[in-house]
């Protein structure tokens, strides 16, 4: 069972080579072995979101992929949003509307918003209601998400 | 004003603003550090193998095959942990109910699926995880206990069905129902749930044998209580062990009690002297943390002819599953003092029957016993208006305590306290709420809609909340050499924005930007003790002891400055972290410059002490959809009045009110823990377990009032954390109830789609 594969992660666009078990999941994998503890597990069932991953350009859970399927893909994670210092808008907009209190559901969150955002720019308001509620959060009410995501919406628009 | 009202208005008070978190961004950018977060060079992984039985006498264990599997290191049964006792209570421990705390691993019997019965060490998670299904747990079956309400009798071979019973009251309650216009009884539950962070437990521990500390990482809401306890139980003491709270990713009261796999990683960390890391998976966390909630309640009123209240008789079945863990008697305890709310009640008993079953065992989960008496008090109201004849505002209106009788005496104790509600205008707050509700229109349109077929109606929910548990928290403030503040509180920080609130505080107290200060919580090794963060107590009392330890640092820096600045101490003021003087003329310091030139003094320690809790108090109003055909309810619109005393950053309490009402629907509409005929845990999965997510819960109307300040602390603070939760059951249901125009349909929560379409099909049409 211990029968470990070489295998090169692309994690915000630096390569991780790391050597893992078929059966390693991608969520495993990111945090472990690529040690990119931002992206978080709350389920491991693929229900939660809080490990939501952007893979060539699409929002994943990362519980449901195993890492030897992320080979030679662009994966981005929540330690790749910010320039620098600069938050990403999506970012600047949650802290700006309060979308987060404990923050373990928030790099999911902003994962899948982004990734929306970046494929369908002009989503309606009830597209991304429906989007948003494929993750969960236990501490806001969600309404300050909602709030954020429709402000970065906005200005990553412009 | 101050002196020079010049200056004194330039210090702008941060306090009551709603100024940006000081917590978001290391959580924003990835570099939170929860506990999975948490790694040790050379740990092992430690997983649990759980009972898959309900009720069993355990036979035997083979773990012959698992010790064998490549990886692992070691397998613990119960006889390797005998030594270290059951876990103890730490709050409302009733000396009867001792018997039936949990030991850290399963001895003779196993009580509830996922009750831990081995322990398995390994290299890896996913090593320890293979080697954990080669366990083999031989248990001979027993009949499972799932009724709290039936007939008492034997639980097993050692431990009846009913521990104890809490009795409280005062009045001649015989009496006033002899003398009743009439008596309104009802039959009614609350559902099993719980709170369900969105970050599973987890607890690493290390063992450092050059300084002979022992550590544990992952520790949340009470560490000091659990460093003192764990080490007790493992034959350590408070001074050679440490707890460590990094981010915590939600509490809600069912995180940070110490439970067996706490006391596991740390005891295994010793004996194998190899970091140990434990990390819970969903399932786990499921049938293992603390449930809660679940209560059957009979209650009678007897009322006068205009439907006031004379006395309340409550009698309750408290389902508490199969051990008494931390909390012991504390959630029945809560919910019978705290059930007359905010009305008049001249008699008053509650009986309070603590049942044990095979289900997982339960804990305090946000409004611990409000949740579920709230729900059962606002039940009976709306059941004495429709006896009566009468709206529900107005039978509400006729039994609230009158402002003039603050503070009021309930005439009940409970964690130790006697309850006396410090201060409170309900009237005024519910009229505010309807106002803001635009009540009478909304009443007229979802009159009208009925009239066109449709199911929408309005309820009002009403209750009074505590806040403020002392006894005591003291807190260290000092002045670093670089000018930057930093605050030491024996707090915890579960995701509530603790540190941006104590900072607000410190900086007008201190005068000095709060971004500068850094507050520190959750470190048992920064502070010798500390009370934690439950109960809503960490504004009011670590609020008030950062404010008086900030104003003795004041004093001593302007007393300091003033030596050296060769003036006297009032003639000072400190402005932006600037010791200045009150003239405006003359040389002025830095706090940083004051600190290099009295290394080590700038610093002060205070401590708060309180007897008593503070009452906040609260209105909600829903308005509900429900869909004839499936059963499900849509809320339409949903108005929140919460009186808080002083609101430190009104943004804060607000989203402590949205989160709590979220959680509050939950256990309204979707959230329960099932089980079936054999004690089997159905809701293993988010799947089964439904939480609400951003469609299921509403835009919402939040209003924070300050009407009734606390008179029992200098800035009038009450805790606003469990206000949004405490009285959604109630409302839900009201709502309901006015949507099917049947007073009374709702007396089970939670009211999922499959329980309200067999109402509606059971019973079709107005009652």
């Amino acid at each position: 069972m211990t029968d470990k594969s070489p295998l090169t992660l692309t994690i915000n666009g630096r390569d991780h080579a790391i050597a893992v078990e078929a059966r390693r999941t991608l969520a495993d994998a990111i945090r472990e072995d690529c040690g990119q503890t931002g992206t978080h597990i709350g389920c491991e069932h693929g229900i939660c979101g809080a490990c939501t991953v952007i893979v060539d350009g699409e929002p994943v859970r990362s519980c449901l992929m195993f890492a030897v399927q992320a080979e030679g893909r662009q994966i981005r994670t929540v330690e790749g949003l910010a320039d620098g210092e600069t938050l990403h808008v999506m970012q600047q907009a949650f802290m700006d509307h309060h979308g987060l209190q404990c923050g373990f559901c928030t790099p999911g969150f902003l994962m899948l918003a982004v990734g929306v955002l970046e494929r369908e720019p002009d989503i309606s308001d009830d597209d991304l209601l429906d989007v948003l509620s494929s993750n969960l959060c236990r501490c806001t009410g969600y309404q300050n998400i909602i709030k954020a995501v429709r402000a970065a919406a906005d200005e990553m628009r412009k | 004003m101050g002196s020079t009202p010049g200056m004194s208005e330039a210090k702008q008070k941060i306090v009551g603003r709603s100024v940006a978190r000081l917590e978001d961004r290391p959580l924003l950018l990835g570099q939170g550090r929860f506990a999975a977060d948490v790694s040790f060079a050379g740990q092992w992984s430690m997983r649990v193998v759980r009972s898959a039985v309900a009720h069993g006498k355990l036979r035997g264990i083979d773990a012959s095959a698992a010790l064998a599997w490549p990886g692992v290191h070691a397998v613990w049964t119960h006889k390797d942990v005998a030594h270290i006792p059951p876990i103890p209570f730490r709050l409302t421990g009733l000396k009867e109910l001792e018997p039936y705390r949990q030991t850290v691993l399963a001895k003779d019997y196993v009580r509830y699926v996922g009750e831990p019965v081995v322990v398995v060490f390994a290299a890896d998670q996913y090593v320890a995880e293979d080697a954990a299904d080669l366990v083999e747990l031989d248990i001979e079956p027993l009949t499972p206990v799932l009724d709290a309400s039936g007939a008492t009798g034997p639980f097993d071979g050692t431990h009846a069905t009913e521990p104890s019973v809490i009795r409280k009251g005062y009045g001649d309650v015989e009496a006033a129902f002899k003398a009743a216009h009439a008596v309104v009884s009802l039959a009614l539950s609350t559902g099993r749930h719980s709170g369900v962070p969105m970050e599973t437990r987890g607890a690493i521990a290390r063992y450092d044998e050059g300084r002979d500390i022992l550590e544990m990482h992952g520790a949340a809401k009470v560490p000091w209580w659990n460093r003192d306890h764990i080490a007790q139980m493992i034959g350590r003491t408070r001074d050679n062990m440490h707890l460590y709270e990094g981010h915590v990713g939600g509490g809600f009261g069912i995180r940070g009690e110490i439970y067996p796999e706490d006391v596991l990683v740390c005891a295994a960390a010793l004996a194998f002297k190899k970091p140990i890391k434990w990390i819970e998976d969903r399932r786990e966390h499921l049938i293992a943390a603390n449930h809660s909630r679940q209560q059957q309640h009979n209650v009678r009123a007897a009322i006068d002819t205009n439907g006031r209240i004379l006395a309340i008789d409550n009698e309750f079945f408290h389902d508490n599953g199969a051990y008494m863990r931390t909390h012991a008697a504390t959630v029945p305890d809560l919910a019978a003092a705290m059930l007359p709310g905010p009305y008049r009640v001249p008699a008053y008993r509650a009986i309070g029957h603590i049942r044990l079953t095979n289900k997982t065992p339960s804990g305090t989960y946000r409004a611990p016993g409000r949740y579920e008496s709230t729900f059962v008090r606002e039940r009976l109201m709306d059941a004495i208006a429709a006896h009566v004849g009468i709206d529900g505002v107005e039978i509400r209106r006729r039994n609230l305590i009158g402002k003039s009788a603050m503070p009021y005496d309930l005439h009940l104790d409970t964690l130790g306290t006697h309850i006396v509600y410090d201060s409170g205008d309900y009237a005024l707050l519910l009229d505010k709420t309807l106002a803001a509700a635009g009540w009478p229109e909304l009443k007229a349109s979802l009159t009208k809609r009925r009239a066109a077929g449709e199911k929408v109606g309005a309820g009002v929910a009403m209750f009074v909340e505590k806040s403020g548990l002392g006894p005591s928290d003291t807190v260290r403030v000092d002045v670093k050499s670089n000018g930057k503040i930093e605050v030491v509180t024996g707090v915890a920080s579960v995701g509530q924005g603790v540190e941006t609130a104590m900072a607000q505080i410190a900086a007008d107290a201190l005068g000095v930007d709060y971004t500068d200060i850094n507050v520190i919580h959750g470190q048992t090794d920064r502070i010798d003790t500390g009370s934690g963060a439950f109960a809503s107590r960490v504004t009011v009392m670590c609020g008030e002891a950062t404010r008086l330890a900030s104003v003795k640092l004041r004093d001593r820096a302007l007393k300091l400055a003033a030596e050296l600045m060769q003036t006297e101490p009032g003639a000072l003021d400190i402005i932006n972290s600037e010791i200045v003087r009150r003239s405006g003329s003359g040389a002025s310091m830095t706090l940083a410059e004051l600190a290099q030139a009295r290394p080590g003094e700038l610093s002060a320690e205070d401590t708060f002490l309180s007897s008593h809790m503070v009452y906040p108090y609260g209105v909600h109003i829903a308005a509900v959809k429900v869909d004839g055909e499936t059963g499900a309810v849509a809320i339409e619109r949903y108005v929140i009045g919460y009186d808080v005393g002083k609101a430190v950053n009104p943004r804060l309490v607000e989203s402590q009110i949205a989160g709590g009402l979220a959680q509050g629907l939950g256990g309204a509409l979707l959230e329960e823990f099932v089980y079936d005929d054999h004690g089997e845990p159905l809701s293993v999965t988010f799947a089964d377990y439904l939480m609400p997510t951003a469609r299921e819960v509403p835009a919402m109307s939040i209003l924070i009032t300050e009407d009734a300040p606390s008179p029992l602390n200098p800035m009038g603070l009450k805790g606003a954390g469990e206000g949004g939760a405490n009285p959604v059951g109630a409302a839900i249901a009201s709502a309901i109830d006015d949507a099917l125009q049947r007073p009374g349909a709702v007396a089970d929560l939670p009211v999922t789609p499959q329980r309200l379409a067999r109402l509606l099909k059971e019973r079709p049409g107005p009652l």
